[in-house]
């Protein structure tokens, strides 16, 4: 702002969308030469859409996007990179069994006599790059075991060896040290004062407002406000991002809260999460809430038994869980719908008797015999009482819908009749009308007496749905808020961690 | 979205349980075209080809593919599941020299069979461990052990042969059922072919050896044990090819270290041939066992036709590339006529794409 140049980049009501669902509805961005720029908002908001566009990975359909005041269309990454953009992504891409020196020039090497790669000038700029931004690194040990920053720093240089005058970093501290994140603000700064324009993608409200000039807020895949950072705060960053009505879209019948089913206490798991400690009661919605990469998903694997943990203990009903046990777990009343349906939640190749029958096979054997009789038997009922729409019972699921498909995990977790059933992303890529139809399941379900664990991104849901929220900022629970409490702020300020800055 | 029982007001629906009617889902199969194949090929050669049709063809016919009949058994549930065992044919090799060895030193034949069996079971425990629990790739680690499982065998047999087998054993081995032209030991095979096929097509385990095949991981989701259903198929195709191994010192009277080189490139061609895909997840035992037959009938009438043994691997290394690639041509075929092509190729990408879209913030 004080001393930031011409407009480098601009991008005004550009539209994107995938098939019916639109990702990006109206993003708009102006960056200055020589200043840094915050973009911040939800997951969902369409900050990502809007950098793969910039990246050229993604094409616009509608809007416009200038570079240095000139109107561009990149077909490809290739081509926003010859323009001067260059993307550091949160974890970069390396080549790990090649030296630092060769992954910065991957593709561009230096030539000497006869077409041979000229090492020693690869070698005198490597050197001469890292000198300029102040990192102490040997340009000719491998990529292999360098720390992400380091592997930052890298693509940095890259970006700079390449004279981008356009950075986009996308959550680039989000697994970084504070030591480390210091490096990178003094690069970043130098950059600026080198007249190049920063883009800087964070949930830390506490870096934006140490690093960035200015800020631009998105919701919805719209943009709302663009303000310099000297004049707004934190606070009103966050009204911004959640601002809107979370309305009855999410019907919640009362159910009476009985007894704890699931009790975790002291969960541990070295670099991924700890000391979690939580319950669910019988008839209870819990939400776990908080950023993607919080470390949700893998609290709620390491429950089940699909993933390992170091510490602590998980029970139901009062009895132990056994760790990395999945069968165990099924066996005392758990189900797990998980986050990736696709690769994680059904065999898609098989069919749909197949999927729904999968966990409960074992108990429709007549003297270990198991037909698909029996399979059709059992299925076609949790089918029906879901509306799963199939022609057969022997259709693929890879044939169907993610709405169809998430009914058919669905069933099939609920034909175990668990105690818990733990739902990771439960509408995740369904179309708006399933997606109120399987609201409406959870919350009857939880009306019958059983306990939900629900792992939800989307805040409305989390609100709409959850008697309680937890809120997971950095592989801790940072808050437990009740539902009468819980407002978008509170729970958008437990997992951004704002409230020193507020 | 009725979860409660309230059938007066809402009508519950039904499903039919098969889209397409009982004779095409047994008719239009890679399973039956190999079975009709053989047939064809049977019947033509009985006619056509002198000598074919004698007794002593299919006796002999038998008395050869038995062995590969024995192990294509658990091969093809191993190749279901995604992996491969090339070591089998070391086990056999291995476990008729033990036999052999141990007879020598004067083990009576059935104490000699049972420890081979029991090495057999050892060294398929072995794969299984590396390939289950250290999780390393079946192909490496079956080609490692290929070559030390044959090399103990040599080992202990060093360049000599061991041809005192008791008369009563190799007779049992080439014994024929009553008047029969079967010999005995498709009796065992018979056994064995209800068991596989039963743990394979009827159980819950045979359930979760497709599904570990089609996605492991969703296997492992839904509580398959997918580590110890890997270690007890490859346990199952030592013990096997153990027996496979007994067999093969007595059908012959004759045991080297080299006894049976080669056998598993034959079982694993015979595996592809009955349907069964080498990415995993899809086969058949009644596809493989025709498909080892096929190539038995197939091999025996070009023989007695004198056709030279070159040329009946061209023709049989053909047959496999083009079953192999009549799967792909197939499957575009039924794309075209049924008008799905596009969006089943297609709408995978696009949900990627939209998860993606709800990911916001997840970088790649």
């Amino acid at each position: 702002m004080n001393t930031s140049g011409p407009v480098a980049l601009q991008l005004l009501q550009v539209r994107k969308s995938f098939g019916p669902v639109v990702a990006l509805r109206s993003g708009s961005l102006t960056v200055n030469s020589g200043s840094i720029h915050a973009l911040v908002g939800e997951n969902g908001a369409g900050k990502s859409t809007l950098v793969k566009i910039i990246a050229g990975l993604y094409q616009r359909d509608a809007g416009e996007f200038l570079l240095h005041g000139e109107s561009v269309d990149f077909s490809s990454t290739a081509a926003s990179k010859d323009a001067g953009i260059a993307v550091i992504y949160q974890e970069p891409t390396l080549f790990p069994d090649l030296s630092v020196t060769e992954n910065l020039f991957m593709g561009r090497q230096p030539l000497g006599a006869g077409r041979r790669i000229d090492r020693k000038a690869m070698h005198a700029e490597a050197l001469s790059l890292f000198q300029r931004l102040g990192v102490n690194l040997d340009p000719r040990r491998l990529a292999e075991g360098l720390s992400i920053a380091d592997q930052q720093i890298i693509e940095i240089a890259k970006a700079i060896s390449l004279d981008a005058s356009v950075l986009i970093m996308d959550e680039p501290t989000a697994a970084l040290s504070g030591v480390e994140v210091d490096r990178l603000f003094a690069v970043a700064r130098s950059l600026r004062d080198e007249g190049r324009a920063l883009v800087f993608i964070s949930h830390r409200f506490e870096e934006v407002f140490a690093l960035c000039d200015m800020v631009t807020v998105m919701r919805d895949g719209e943009y709302i406000s663009t303000d310099p950072i000297a004049e707004t705060t934190s606070a009103q960053i966050v009204a911004k991002m959640v601002g809107r009505e979370v309305g009855e879209l999410f019907p919640k019948t009362p159910a009476t809260i009985g007894e704890p089913v699931l009790q975790v206490s002291g969960l541990e798991r070295g670099g991924v999460f700890h000391d979690v400690s939580f319950e669910v009661r019988s008839g209870e919605i819990v939400a776990l809430a908080g950023l993607v990469g919080a470390g949700r998903s893998e609290i709620a694997r390491a429950v089940f038994g699909v993933d390992p943990y170091d510490a602590g203990t998980v029970m139901i009903g009062g009895r132990k869980v056994p760790a990395r046990n999945p069968r165990a777990a099924i066996r005392l009343g758990m189900g797990f719908v998980p986050e990736d349906r696709r690769q994680q939640g059904l065999v898609v190749d098989a069919s749909v008797a197949h999927n729904v029958a999968s966990v409960i096979r074992g108990k429709l054997a007549t003297l270990g015999i198991v037909t698909r009789t029996a399979e059709n038997k059992a299925s076609g009922p949790w089918s029906a009482r879901l509306e799963v729409k199939t022609n057969a019972l022997s259709m693929n699921a890879a044939t169907m819908s993610g709405g169809n498909q998430q009914k058919v995990v669905i069933a099939k977790w609920l034909a175990t009749h668990p105690k818990l059933l733990i739902i990771d992303e439960p509408t995740r890529g369904i179309d708006v009308g399933t997606k109120a139809e399987v609201h409406r399941l959870i919350s009857e379900l939880a009306g019958q007496g059983m306990a939900i664990l629900m792992i939800s991104s989307e805040l409305p849901e989390v609100l709409g749905m959850a008697d309680r929220v937890l809120v997971v900022n950095e592989g801790r629970i940072t808050a437990d808020i009740d539902r009468a409490d819980a407002t978008p702020e509170s729970v958008m300020t437990a997992a951004t961690n704002a409230g020193a800055t507020a | 979205m009725t979860i409660t029982t309230d059938r007066a007001t809402e009508a519950v629906r039904t499903y039919a349980s098969y889209a397409k009617p009982l004779w095409q889902r047994v008719i239009l199969t890679r399973e039956f075209a190999v079975i009709a194949l053989l047939v064809a090929v049977f019947v033509y050669s009985t006619n056509e080809v002198q000598a074919f049709s004698g007794p002593l063809t299919i006796y002999y016919l038998l008395l050869d593919v038995v062995p590969i009949l024995l192990i294509a058994l658990p091969m093809t549930m191993i190749i279901i599941t995604g992996e491969i065992d090339l070591s089998v044919a070391s086990v056999v090799g291995l476990s008729a020299v033990l036999v052999g060895d141990l007879h020598q030193n004067g083990w009576s034949i059935p104490a000699a069979a049972v420890a081979a069996i029991v090495v057999g079971i050892v060294c398929g425990a072995f794969n299984g461990f590396l390939i289950a629990y250290v999780g390393l790739p079946s192909l490496a680690v079956t080609i490692g052990t290929l070559a030390l499982y044959r090399g103990l065998a040599v080992g202990i047999l060093g360049t000599t042969a061991v041809t005192d087998f008791p008369e009563k054993w190799t007779d049992l081995a080439k014994d024929k059922i009553g008047d029969s032209s079967y010999p005995v030991v498709i009796i065992p095979f018979i056994v064995l072919a209800i068991i596989f096929v039963i743990l394979l097509h009827f159980t819950a385990f045979g359930r979760g050896v497709f599904d570990i095949g089609l996605n492991d991981e969703a296997a492992h989701f839904s509580g398959v044990n997918v580590a110890r259903t890997k270690l007890i198929l490859f346990v199952l195709a030592g013990a096997v090819s153990a027996f496979a191994g007994v067999y093969y010192a007595l059908r012959f009277g004759s045991v080297r270290g080299d006894t049976a080189t080669g056998m598993e490139l034959k079982v694993i061609a015979a595996v592809l041939l009955g349907g069964v895909s080498i990415f995993g997840g899809r086969g058949a035992l009644h596809g493989v066992i025709a498909g080892v037959l096929l190539i038995g009938v197939l091999s025996s009438a070009l023989r007695l036709e004198t056709v030279t043994d070159n040329v009946i691997n061209i023709i049989i290394g053909s047959l496999l590339v083009i079953s192999v690639m009549s799967t792909s041509f197939l499957s575009v075929v039924t794309r075209a006529t049924t008008g799905i092509k596009k969006r089943g190729s297609k709408s995978p990408d696009e949900r990627q794409q939209l998860a993606s879209a709800h990911t916001e913030g997840k970088n790649e």
